[in-house]
Order: structure tokens, then C-alpha cells, then sequence
């Protein structure tokens, strides 16, 4: 079988031997009402109210958003505008911890016996993709059709980031246990886990659980950028190729993170929706690499400071990895549900842009078999037709043809440009 | 507190830039200089001195006088230099080469926009002025090792030993003589990832093909000549060249066809440069018979109408 193109990094991965520690409780916490796809929910919650850990705060009707529940116990002192790392703004919930982590009664473990329960407490527990896109979970699992393979994205491609690998390594019960329940309620007969080679131990483990479990596969990819993609993981396990404008569900795929799959095995034990997440610090601005387990929406001057991080030397910040994370502008940013990783780095890109030479490079590292220095030179005269014909909209952001250009061009960037150029909803320049 | 940096991911990058590509062009292109000053002395030497010295400077006042941002460190000028002086004959007058690297540099290069922006090979184009408008100084070939003047290449005479064209040890210009020289810059090239050995390979493949056919010995074709020069250095250039391996299969193909036609046919007895240049020319063509079909793509009803 012929493999998507890809590019080899070095992995960087200080953390996967890591145990995962327990951040100190933060003194207050900001809970933006957007860690989701979708629209931003509605505060619950007045200023004075006192909350307890998993009460609901956010509530939303829209179908792309999830709820949002307190990580913390204590009184809300205020409800501001919240500018987030994406340049957008919502509301957020600012709760006074008082140190007690009481947790609210309604938190209760759950028994679930169809797919309908599944959703409604994937909906009711606050999940979105813990991979790092912040997809809500209830949608891909109410699907309208027929789904026979449930693949597992475990393959943790991007440098740096060991969360998923410490997921793994630590709760690998709840793993299985996790893709058990699912494939039972959603009556998928397969699955197959994908795992980069560079997490042996956790490959190891995970085939030591799924030896009572014929119908699960743990498969072994090569340590190729990006091998977690959607598109990439689902063609390399299954050979299945999720053609241009379908989803994977069209070709009877359900596709989910391994920490989610975790996640709500835990949600039906204990009954505590996502309020807190395990997130990789590292950088070059981090003297002290760990794995943390944090309130979601805990300040990451905290990690950072955890992570006895250089403030005086710090250029950059980012949450998630280096190849698609998104830079932060401050360290009083909260940590969101899908954010897998904290990054912080002494260095500025070195290289200055040069002219395009057409070498070809970009063509060549491309997973979708694109041409980027076509697509730049078509959205640079606004040639709309030329960026349909070459498929700009099934550039996934991955970053690889940005990262091999000799010339420094933004080529990943420009694609996102010219994506919106076609979807009609280019911003102008104004913000 | 220091102000954060932020940018469109993905925020690192390979280590790879244009000059350090340049770079090991040169590096690639050391042993076939080097041979070449050993066959032909000193006077070689001169020759690829002024040839990368004058388009360096070219470049560097062309971008000064357009008022545009230096770019004689990226180091393409001295590779076009070096490439158009390693065309040349040992004994061709000074001020002649300066010429060709002004045609090279100015006229084709800058003059389109600089780097990237060339349609035509800069070297090749220099060099086909020169052979036109100095065609005796051009085609008067020195013997090597002595001072002796010898008026025709092996590709004419058609009587040097394989060894003596492995070796370099036949008339010619300063580059083209040593074939173990060349193979081995090409091999480099191909082991950095720089160039991929699709065009070469398709080159001297048809044009060894074509000589068998005529009835010609196929390897004294690809050794005598500039055959082995252009299609490891000249025939690979990023920017004149398709970009998909589709493209670069019919470009080298095309180039190896044109090479054999007018070596048999033409009033010429070299055609290499003739015919990288017209294949240069179609390049933006190739490009659009030759775009890859994307991962998952489905062929939409609209193009299906416009295709029909």
C-alpha cells in the first residue's frame, strides 16, 4: 500500500518517561464560556454564586458546543470578556478557589445501555477532542451512519508532547475499558489503535490489554509527521481513503482520541465531567520538562512556574505542539479542554523569507499530495478557480510544506488564507 | 515581562534554506573544477575565477541599482557563474566570459525579477550567446595537459578511449572533459537530497536509447561532450525545470531527444544547451499537463466539463 508523504522530525519527547504529577490548586481560575468548535456557551452562574467541582456553569444548545463545568470549588468574583488565544472573544467565569475540591452531588457514576445514553452523557460530561482540535465528542458519536471501526488516535505525532503516551502508560485499563464501552454501545465489531514506533513501552502495554480483546488491534506506525491526522491515521490502519468532502463516519469510521476514549470510561465511574486534563510542559525555556494533571482553565503562568521556566529568556508560548499549536500572547491564558501540551521557547524563527525557487520540497511533503507553491502563487492573484482545482480546502494546517521551504515561505498559512478567500469569509485587515 | 511572539504555526523549521542548497551546489561542483584546472592549468583557473567573480558582482549591482534587497549571499550567482565558466573553453578571452555572465546574470536572471523568476537557464543562455556571437573562440579547444590547440572534441573526432573520457583526458571545455568528476558531484547531490536523479536519469537514459537505435556507440555518446555536465547541473536547476516527477520524466526525455537530433542532424556539433534551453521553455507547460491528483480528490462535474 502506498503511504502518505510526511516529514521526520526530531521527537523530542524528554516527557514520556515522565510520571504525571498533580499541579498545586490554583487561587482562582478563568473558565472561558469557548473551549469547543462551536458558538460560546451561556454563563449559568451570577457573581457571589458559590459552585463546587463539575457543576455545570456554561450551558449551550448549539450543536458544535459542549457545556462547561466548574474545575474548581469556591465563589464566582466576576464574569468578563475573555480575548482567546484565536483572536476571538466570549465571556468567561472567574471562580475563587477555596481549596476544598468538593465535589457536586450530582456527579454520580452512570450505567449506560444504548448509543443514545452514550451521546447524551458524551454531551453531558463536557467532552471535546482531548487530541487538540476541541471537537465536540457527542458528534461524532451520533453520526447517522453505519460505523464498523472504531480507530484510536494514539499516535501523538507532534514533537515534544508526551500526554497521550503518559495516558497510555498510566491508565491503560481505563484505555480499553473506555474503547470496550464504546464499541459495545455503538456496536462497532473493530478496532484498531494507532501508535507511533516511538512509544514502545506504551505499544507494549496496550497489547497486553487488548489480549483478552481479539476485535482490538494495536498497530504500530512509523514515527512520521503528521501520523495523527485524521485522513493519515485512518488510510494507514485501515487502508480506508476518506475522499475529499466526506467524513470519516461516510466510510463507516469513528475516529477518537485514546485520552477521550479514557475520559469517558471515567465519566460513567465516577460521574465528574471534564474538569481537568493532563498536559505536557516542555520547551526550551523549561528547565524542569514534566507532565501535568491541572484544573482545566488553570492559568499556565502556573505550569510554567511549575516547570521552573525562564521567564526573562521566554519568546514564545505555545499550546500544543510546535507543528500546528497556536501561539499564546500571555501567561495568565487558561488552559482549555483540548490542550494537549505547553510549549515554552527561547527561540524566534531564524530564517528570513526568501524568494520561491521552486524546488519542489513542499510538493513532495505534502500527506494530501498538494502543490503549495501552486497554491501560493494562485492566492496571490486571488485566483479562485486555480485554488479549487488545486483542492486548497483539503490542506489540513499540518504545517510540513511551511516546514521544509528553504525560502521560509508561509505556505501552511497562506493555504488557510486562501481557504477562507473560497468559503467567503475572508476577515479583512482591520481587527 | 517580556512581550510574546506570535505567528501562524507551524513555528519551527528545517534547517534547509536557499543558500545552504546553493551551497552544496558548489560543494557538487568542486570536483569538476578542481578536475578541470588539472587538465587544463592555470589559465582554467582564470577562467572560472572571472566567470563567478564578474556575475557575483553583476548580481550584487543589479540589486543595488534596482533598489532591491541584497542577494549576492544566497549564493545563486556564484553558482550560475561557476556553471557558465566551467562551458567555456580554457583559452577563451577574459573579457568574452564577461559578457556571457552579463547575458547569464543581468539579461536573464535579473532583468525577469531575480531568483525563482528566470524561465531560462541564466549558464545556458549565457554560454548560446557566447557560442553564437564568439563561435571561433568558443569552439578553438586546448589539449590537456599542453598548450597545444586541437580544434575538435572527442564528440567530433570520435576517437578518445572510454578511459580518457572517464578521466578528463580529452580536448573540451573545462567541465565537461572529466566524467568521473561529474558523477561524482552528481552523487553528492543526490545523497543531500538536493536534486532527485529523475531527470538525469530520464536524459542520458533516451539519448543512450536513441544512439543505439542510430546504430551509434551509446556510451561514448554519454561520456564525450557536454551531455553528463548539463544533465547532472544544468538540466537539474530548480527553477527552469518541472516540479512533479511526471514533469521531470518528459523534460528529460524531451531534453535527451533534442540532444541526439542535433547531434546527428543539426550544424552543431554539440546540442546539449539547445536542448535544456527549449525544454526550459516548455517547462510552465509540463507543469500544467503534469499537476498531481491530491490524496482523496474527487474529480469534480464542472472540471469533467471543462476538460471535455
Amino acid at each position: 500500500m502506498k503511504r502518505c508523504k510526511g516529514i521526520y522530525l526530531s521527537h523530542r519527547k524528554h516527557t514520556a518517561g515522565a510520571e504525571t504529577e498533580r499541579l498545586p490548586l490554583p487561587a482562582t481560575v478563568i473558565l472561558p464560556m469557548s473551549m469547543h468548535m462551536g458558538a460560546p456557551c451561556r454563563p449559568m452562574v451570577a457573581v457571589g454564586d458559590s459552585v463546587m467541582v463539575g457543576q455545570q456553569i456554561g450551558e449551550t444548545t448549539e450543536a458544535f458546543s459542549a457545556p462547561i463545568h466548574a474545575s474548581v470549588s469556591g465563589k464566582v468574583t466576576a464574569i468578563q470578556e475573555h480575548l482567546c488565544a484565536n483572536g476571538t472573544k466570549c465571556p468567561a467565569v472567574v471562580i475563587e478557589s477555596d481549596g476544598n475540591q468538593t465535589i457536586h452531588p450530582a456527579c454520580q457514576p452512570k450505567e449506560l445501555h444504548t448509543k443514545e445514553a452514550l451521546i447524551e452523557a458524551a454531551r453531558n460530561s463536557g467532552c471535546v477532542g482531548l487530541g487538540g482540535a476541541g471537537f465536540p465528542t457527542h458528534i461524532k458519536l451520533s453520526a447517522q451512519k453505519p460505523m464498523d471501526m472504531l480507530v484510536v488516535n494514539a499516535a501523538e505525532c507532534e514533537p515534544y508532547l508526551t500526554s497521550d503516551c503518559r495516558q497510555m502508560m498510566e491508565s491503560t485499563a481505563d484505555c480499553i475499558a473506555g474503547i470496550v464501552m464504546i464499541m459495545k454501545l455503538m456496536s462497532i465489531a473493530r478496532c484498531r489503535i494507532g501508535v507511533e514506533n516511538n512509544k514502545p513501552a506504551a505499544i507494549r502495554r496496550l497489547a497486553e490489554a487488548c489480549r483478552e480483546h481479539p476485535e482490538i488491534e494495536v498497530i504500530p506506525l512509523s514515527s512520521m509527521y503528521p501520523q495523527g491526522a485524521e485522513k493519515v491515521l485512518i488510510y494507514h490502519t485501515t487502508g480506508r481513503v476518506i475522499t475529499e468532502g466526506t467524513l470519516p463516519a461516510d466510510h463507516g469510521v469513528l475516529l477518537l482520541n485514546i485520552s477521550t476514549c479514557a475520559f469517558l470510561y471515567q465519566y460513567t465511574q465516577t460521574g465528574i465531567p471534564l474538569v481537568e486534563r493532563r498536559v505536557t510542559v516542555d520547551g526550551t525555556a523549561v528547565r524542569k520538562p514534566c507532565n501535568l494533571l491541572v484544573p482545566i482553565s488553570t492559568p499556565v503562568r502556573l505550569l510554567l512556574e511549575y516547570a521552573e521556566y525562564d521567564a526573562a529568556q521566554m519568546k514564545r508560548l505555545l499550546s500544543g505542539g510546535p507543528m500546528m499549536g497556536l501561539p499564546l500572547y500571555s501567561v495568565d491564558t487558561p488552559i482549555c479542554k483540548p490542550n494537549n501540551g505547553l510549549l515554552a521557547m527561547k527561540e524566534l524563527p531564524a530564517h528570513k523569507q526568501t524568494a520561491c525557487i521552486r524546488c519542489g520540497r513542499c510538493m513532495r511533503a505534502c500527506p494530501m499530495q498538494l502543490m503549495p507553491m501552486a497554491l501560493e502563487r494562485a492566492y496571490a492573484q486571488k485566483d479562485r478557480k486555480a485554488l479549487e482545482r488545486y483542492r486548497v480546502m483539503l490542506c489540513m494546517n499540518c504545517g510540513c510544506c511551511s516546514y521544509v521551504c528553504p525560502a521560509s515561505r508561509p505556505l501552511a498559512a497562506t493555504n488557510q488564507l486562501a481557504k477562507s478567500l473560497l468559503s467567503g469569509n475572508e476577515r479583512s485587515n482591520d481587527l | 515581562m517580556n512581550l510574546l511572539y506570535v505567528s501562524p504555526s507551524p513555528h519551527t523549521s528545517s534547517t534547509m534554506t536557499t543558500s545552504r542548497i546553493m551551497a552544496c551546489v558548489l560543494v557538487a561542483l568542486m570536483p569538476t573544477a578542481i578536475a578541470g584546472c588539472l587538465n587544463f592549468g592555470l589559465r582554467a583557473a582564470l577562467v572560472l575565477f572571472v566567470s563567478t567573480a564578474s556575475a557575483v558582482v553583476y548580481e550584487g549591482l543589479c540589486r543595488v541599482l534596482m533598489k532591491r534587497e541584497q542577494t549576492i549571499l544566497d549564493g545563486s550567482a556564484a553558482v550560475t557563474g561557476l556553471l557558465l565558466g566551467l562551458n567555456l573553453p580554457a583559452t577563451i578571452p577574459l573579457w568574452q566570459v564577461m559578457i556571457g555572465s552579463f547575458t547569464a546574470i543581468v539579461l536573464v536572471k535579473q532583468l525577469f525579477g531575480g531568483l525563482g523568476q528566470n524561465f531560462a537557464n541564466p549558464a545556458i543562455v549565457g554560454r548560446i550567446v557566447m557560442l553564437i556571437s564568439f563561435s571561433s573562440a568558443m569552439t578553438t579547444w586546448q589539449a590537456p595537459h599542453s598548450d597545444a590547440v586541437v580544434s575538435a572534441t572527442p564528440l567530433v573526432s570520435g576517437n578518445a578511449s572510454y578511459w580518457d573520457l572517464f578521466l578528463g583526458n580529452t580536448a573540451g571545455c573545462i567541465g565537461e572533459t572529466c566524467a568521473a568528476a561529474i558523477l561524482l558531484g552528481g552523487l553528492y547531490l543526490c545523497l543531500r537530497g538536493i536534486v532527485q536523479p529523475v531527470i538525469p536519469a530520464a536524459f542520458l537514459g533516451t539519448a543512450a536509447l536513441c544512439s543505439l537505435a542510430a546504430g551509434d556507440d551509446p556510451l561514448y555518446q554519454l561520456l564525450a561532450g557536454g551531455m553528463l555536465l548539463g544533465a547532472v547541473f544544468m538540466a537539474t536547476d530548480y527553477v527552469t525545470t518541472p516540479v512533479t516527477t511526471g514533469g521531470k520524466v518528459i523534460f528529460g526525455i524531451g531534453c535527451g531527444l533534442l540532444t541526439f537530433v542535433i547531434r546527428q542532424y543539426g550544424g552543431y556539433p554539440e546540442g546539449v544547451s539547445f536542448a535544456i534551453l527549449l525544454m526550459n521553455l516548455v517547462t510552465p507547460l509540463i507543469d500544467r499537463l503534469t499537476v498531481v491528483r491530491p490524496f482523496g480528490a474527487v474529480r469534480q462535474k464542472q472540471e469533467a466539463k471543462d476538460h471535455a
